[in-house]
This record gives structure tokens, sequence and C-alpha cells, in this order.
């Protein structure tokens, strides 16, 4: 396999990783936000009990996304650097503005609902926005002059797919964590935390389906080739779909030790449904970075430093993985933690 | 304004805004380790006080400090996409290691502030190393990237290409060593005098009770202890960096110590105004002979001036009062810290009057500038260049337009954090008093 395709996999790797990770963080934020004066549930004490320890961490992997991207591939953090300057230092704001004010809303006990509201809002609006760059590198959006990218805020402003990019943002963090929390709160023997989760996450589920349709669907007029080259990809989708539709169907299973429903089962399988998925979109996207600008093979690095990368990700990631799995053991699955706040 | 110097004035404040909240994690971390230490052998109680509110310091500083650090990681390819291109081809690999650190702290820290009462207390104690480690460790990943642009190796440009990589020795080029020891040890010594600042200030206004002064006196003797220790570490580093400027970086030294002409015996001149017309520093006090024998370790050593160098590869000339500043404060705060010391066990009854506190108080502010004073001096001290002689800082600034706006925007995020920050601590810390950590640890 030629290099560029082994870094873009560790990318796209990376970049998965995040995207359920930061779904499952900004999505948590907005239920602690959204039942914060609910005083018949604890399901604001859930989100928050996971995100106290965890909200670092899932930073470090946005982190690990940009510093990768930039090491494989410095063609394209050149092209995307001057063409996303505008989305991404909103990005940046937000992101910057739900950390801090979350953390403080830990720590100034008087103004906790405004706090919370604030990282809450604004958390939510950083996957949608994310999810704007989507459509906007694979065509349609940027106009070069000279050597100068632009991209045509008022196309982008008026554009149907963006927003339905948006909305399968905004549906997928809502989705994702409430299945996420449910599973979580499930951990907790705590079964009316669990039946408010999952009622939440039945409902987010086919929005979040429709969404991912809509997406695809209204990218026609803007990216013809991605639609194509992504029906060429048909197996992997529909793989991707009978995922999604088995493991929303478990939280309809028969189970011993709640009312109703395999929360585990699901959160598995919707995880695999999103692996497949952007997989088969990423190789869709394949060999463009930026469409019809940069291909892989022009943005990756000289080969010394592809191999050097390449042996720091495997030795990190090998250490890293045993902390990750003690981390997991002591905040998700420790009964002494998981059940200190209800 | 034109793009280059706007892409700088964004670039730059981001940064100085970040090693804000970036020091103090890194020096707080440290501080809790040799807090938790101290109480192991001690069993003073008083000790783990001190580290959890510093822990907590710590987490509401990284609110902060994570989203601005990755502010500045995605912003240095938006300002300074050129710079990336480079970077991704030669010195990817500290930030890539950096990115280990940077799990390693945040999954310890996670450990050690929700997971303590479930750990033994040598896995918090481990615990807490690692985090102090990941933070040290980040900084010096950090300063790598920010050594090798003043000493650039493991690579060759040709006609513009960059051929050869060879990463390895690109991360060991040769400031490394004596820039990263510096920048530890300053970001100990940073701290050490804020913690010096607020427990100076607690003491001074009175009104506490015995248990109280006990507690803020323990933790203002281990501060200045810390701060002591590591003013004169980060004196004899700053040596070794100035002796390394004259090695590999000399028109960088040249500027810093305003010299002209190439020669021996140069004379140290503090303060005063470089004047390229005059050929030396006008309005400074000269020692004679004292900056050959600081770089050499002679005052026959020859040291090279400006001169020698084409007029447009010259630093901006008043980074000559930048290094001063910092030099003068690093100089102020051994002074301050170990005479406090010396009166602390000379005069043990009184051990601290209020003259000795109020002489205290503004040092955390001082510290604080002399690190910003010291980076800002690192980065304009190696104009016109952003890698040393092998790219010009307006080469490597993006060409994109809308920066204006952005600039606007987030100089007003970074003055509302500093405010807000401020004013979080000081209501958690007067919401929950001493009084009720003491106690908490009486009734356990």
């Amino acid at each position: 396999m030629h290099e560029a395709y082994v870094a873009i996999s560790i990318i796209w790797l990376f970049l998965f990783l995040y995207a359920i990770g930061g779904a499952i963080d900004f999505g948590a934020g907005f239920w602690a936000m959204y039942y914060y004066e609910r005083k018949d549930t604890t399901a604001a004490n859930f989100a928050n009990l996971y995100l106290s320890p965890s909200w670092e961490v899932t930073n470090v992997f946005l982190v690990l996304f940009v510093v990768a991207l930039a090491g494989f591939f410095p063609g394209a953090a050149f092209a995307l650097g001057s063409l996303m300057i505008v989305p991404v230092s909103l990005v940046l704001i937000l992101l910057t503005i739900r950390s801090a004010f979350m953390v403080y809303s830990y720590s100034v006990q008087k103004y906790t609902k405004l706090l919370r509201y604030i990282s809450g809002i604004t958390g939510l609006l950083i996957p949608a926005l994310m999810l704007t760059v989507l459509p906007i590198i694979i065509g349609g959006f940027i106009e070069i002059v000279g050597n100068r990218h632009y991209i045509l805020f008022d196309k982008v402003l008026t554009s149907p797919t963006v927003y339905a990019h948006i909305g399968f943002g905004l549906s997928s963090q809502l989705f994702l964590s409430s299945l996420f929390l449910s599973d979580y709160a499930r951990e907790a023997n705590s079964n009316k935390t669990y039946e408010e989760y999952r009622g939440k996450a039945i409902m987010f589920g086919p929005i979040m389906l429709s969404f991912a349709v809509a997406a695809t669907l209204t990218l026609m007029p803007e990216a013809m080739w991605m639609v194509e080259n992504m029906a060429r990809q048909w197996e992997l989708f529909a793989l991707s779909m009978f995922a999604f539709s088995i493991g929303y169907s478990a939280l309809f299973w028969p189970s011993k030790k709640v009312r109703i429903g395999q929360p585990r089962v699901a959160v598995i399988l919707i995880i695999v449904q999103y692996a497949l998925a952007s997989f088969a979109y990423g190789w869709a996207h394949m060999p463009y970075i930026v469409y019809p600008e940069l291909t892989i093979f022009e943005g990756l690095t000289n080969l010394a430093m592809y191999q050097s990368l390449l042996w720091g990700y495997i030795v990190m990631m090998a250490i890293l993985i045993p902390l990750f799995i003690w981390f997991w053991r002591l905040f998700l699955k420790d009964k002494r933690y998981i059940t200190s706040e209800k | 304004m034109d793009n280059v110097i706007l892409a700088r004035t964004l670039f730059g404040s981001s940064l100085a805004f970040h090693i804000i909240f970036a020091t103090l994690g890194v020096g707080l971390t440290f501080m809790i380790l040799i807090a938790e230490l101290v109480r192991l052998f001690t069993k003073d109680e008083d000790y783990a006080i001190l580290a959890k509110r510093w822990t907590k310091g710590v987490a509401i500083l990284l609110g902060v400090a994570i989203p601005s650090g990755t502010i500045v990681g995605v912003m240095m390819s938006l300002t300074f996409p050129g710079f990336i291109e480079v970077v991704g081809q030669v010195i990817a690999l500290p930030f890539a290691i950096e990115i280990f650190a940077f799990f390693v702290e945040a999954v310890f820290l996670s450990i050690y502030i929700y997971a303590a009462n479930r750990l033994s207390s040598t896995m918090r104690i481990i615990s807490v190393f690692f985090v102090a480690l990941g933070a040290t460790a980040s900084a010096v990943l950090i300063t790598n990237v920010q050594s090798w642009m003043n000493t650039p190796r493991g690579f060759d440009m040709i006609d513009g290409q960059i051929t050869n990589v060879q990463p390895w020795q690109a991360v060991l080029n040769p400031a490394f060593s004596y820039t990263a020891v510096h920048v530890v040890s300053s970001a100990y010594l940073t701290t050490a005098f804020v913690v010096i600042s607020v427990g100076a200030y607690r003491l001074l206004r009175g009104n506490l009770s015995a248990r109280e002064v006990s507690y803020y006196r323990k933790g203002l003797m281990l501060a200045l202890i810390i701060g002591a220790a590591t003013a004169i570490w980060t004196g004899s580093t700053g040596h070794k960096a100035a002796v390394g400027l004259h090695h590999y970086v000399p028109v960088k030294l040249a500027a810093a110590e305003g010299l002209f002409e190439t020669q021996s015996h140069a004379p140290l001149a503090i303060m005063g105004t470089p004047d390229p017309e005059a050929n030396r520093v006008v309005g400074g006090i000269e020692i004679p002979g004292m900056l050959s024998w600081l770089a050499t370790g002679s005052t026959d050593g020859v040291v090279i001036g400006l001169n020698e160098f084409p007029r447009e590869d010259w630093p901006p000339l008043f980074v000559h009062t930048l290094f001063n500043v910092m030099v003068g404060i690093g100089t102020l705060l051994v002074a301050l810290s170990v005479g406090a010391l010396l009166w602390r066990f000379i005069f043990k009854k009184n051990p601290y009057p209020n003259w000795l506190l109020l002489a205290l108080v503004p040092s955390g502010a001082f510290a604080l500038i002399g690190m910003e004073t010291g980076w800002i001096f690192a980065c304009i001290g190696r104009q016109p260049w952003t890698i040393m002689n092998i790219q010009r800082t307006a080469d490597a600034a993006t060409a994109s337009g809308n920066l204006g706006f952005i600039f606007v925007l987030f100089i007003s995020l970074y003055l509302l954090l500093l405010v807000l920050t401020a004013l979080v601590m000081r209501f958690y810390f007067q919401r929950n008093p001493l009084n009720n950590e003491f106690q908490m640890t009486t009734s356990v």
C-alpha cells in the first residue's frame, strides 16, 4: 500500500476517535444543561459525572488529529490553514468558551446555571460548525484568484447541503451522547436515568439517519463526483445501515437487568455504524484532501519523517492503550465512582 | 496594518496569553508533587490541604490552558502556514510526542482529582508524579521546536526544496538542551513566586486564626524554598543559554546586549538604548570586559557584534530592553527569596515581618513579567527569521484576508477569560475557606 494511504488511514482513525468522543462530550455538556433544573431525574448528574474526568482527554484527541494531519500532510495544513481560517477560528473560540465556562461552572456555585447554559450551548454548536468543513473542502465553495483561496460565504450560507450537514452534526451528538449516557446509567443501576436517556436516543436515532441521507443527497448539485464515489462504496454503507438497524433495535430487546433494551449492544453497534460510514465516506473522498486542489500524494511529508511518525504513533498507542483501559475502569465501570452522585 | 504584522500580533498575543496558564500549570503540578512528598515524610496534613487547594487551582487554570493551547496549535497552521509546511517536513516529531505527554497529564490528572480516594497513597503520589512529568515534558517538547527554529538542523535546503531529512537530528539541535532547562526552571520559578505572592498577601492582610497563620507560613516557606532554588537554577540555565547564543546564534546575543563591534574585552551594557549611529549603547551602565567573560569565560574572549551581519538580518534593537528586564527581574527574585530565607533562619521569632511580606507581595507579578519578556525576547530576537537563516517570517505568514476581524475576536476573548478566571479563583477560594478544610481533615 502506498504510504499516503497508510498515513490517511491513521488520520481517519484519529478523526473517527475524536468524532465519537467529541460528540459524546459536547452532547453530554448539552444534557447537563438541559436537565440542570429538573429535580425529578439525576440525568444532569450523570452527564457531569462522565464529563468531569473525561473532557480533557477528549480534547487531546482533537489536538492529536490536528498534529497528526500537520505532521503527515504538511501540504494539507498549508491549504486548509489559508482556506479555513474563519470557520476554524470560530470553532476555536467556541471551544475555549465552552471548556472555560464548564470548568467555571464547577467552581462557582452561585452562577452555575448561567455558566452551564453558556457552556452547553457553545458546546452544542461546535460539532455543527465542524461539520460544515466537510462540504466546503469537497468542492463548489472555493474560488481561486491567482494563488489565493477564498471561501464563497454567500454560497455557503445559502446552500442546503451545509444546513443538512449542520443538522447531521447536531443530531449525531445528541443521539450518540444520549445512547452512551443511557448505557452509563444502566452500568450504575440507575433505571430512571437510563429510561430518560434511552427515550432521547430513540428519538434522535431516526432524526440523525434522516439528516445523514439528506446531507448526502443535497451534495449532488455541489459535488456530484463525491456522491458517485460514495455510490461505489454502497456495500460499506449498506453494512453501516445494517449495524444501525440492529443497534437501534437493541434498545427494544428484552433484558434481565433493566425493563427493556440492551444499551451496551446498541452503543457498540452504533459505533460500528459510524466507523463503517465514515470509512466509506473517507474512501470516496480519496485521493483528494481539498477537491480538486490537493491530493494525499501531493500533501504527504517526506519518507524519513513518515517513518519516524509512524513508529512514534505505534509506540505511543501501545503505551497509551493500557492507560486508557485503566481510565475506563476507574470512571466508567467502578461502582464507587459511578454511583457517587446519586 | 499589513498582513504579516497582523498575523504576528495575532499569534504572538495568543501565545502570550496561553503561556500564563501553561507556565502556571507546569509549575503548580510540580509544586503539588513536592507538597505530597513533604506530607508523606512529615505526616503533616497541612501539606495535603496545600496540595488539594493547588490542585483546584490547576483544575481551573486548565479550563483555559487546554483550549488556549489548542488555539495556539491550530492557529500556527492558520497564521503561519508556510512555517507549518516546513515543520511537517522536518520537526514534526516533538509535536507528535507532545501529544503523548498531554495524554499522560490529562489521564493522570483526572485520576489524581477524581479517583484519589480509591487509590493507595503510593498510587496517588505516582499519579501526581505522572501529572507533573506530563506537564513538564510537554513544555520541554514544545521548546524543542522553538530551539530548532533558532538552530535548525536535520535537513538540507537546496533551491527552496527540503531534502535529506533526518528527524532525530532535527530534534537534537544544539539549542535544545539549554533552552529546555531554562524554560522548565523558569516555569517552576514563576509559579513559586505567584504562590509566594498569594501567601504573603494573606498573611499581610491578617485577621487569621493561629491555625491559618501556621498553614500560610508553611505554604509560604515551601514556596520560598522552591522559589530560591529555582531562581538560582534559572540564573545558571540562563547563563548557559547566553553561552549557547554566543556559539550558535551570535546575532541574537549581539542584539540582546546591544553590541555593535566585534571585540575582545566586550563590555556588558545594562539598560540604555542601542544606537546604531553611535555604534554603542547610549545611556546605559557599562561593565568593562564583563560580556566577554560571561559569554566565553575570559575577558579576552571575542564576542561577535551586530556589524558582522547585514542590516536587514538584525533583530529589532529594543530586544536589549526586553533582555535586561528579564535578567533584572531574575536577579531581583534571587535576592528576594534568598534574603527572605536568610531572615527566616536568623530571626526565628518573627519570621515574616510586615515589611518583608510587603516586599514579597508583588514578586509573583514580577515573575510573570520576567517570564513574558523572556519569551518575547526569544521570539522577537529571532526576527526577521521564523526559521533562523532559512525562512523569513514574512514568507511564512498567511495570505488570507479577514485577519483583522479574527484578531479583534480573539483579543476580546483573551481579555474576558483573564478577568473571569481571576474572578472564579477568588470566588472559589472565598467560598471554600481554609476552615472548611481543617474541619474536614480533623473529622476524618
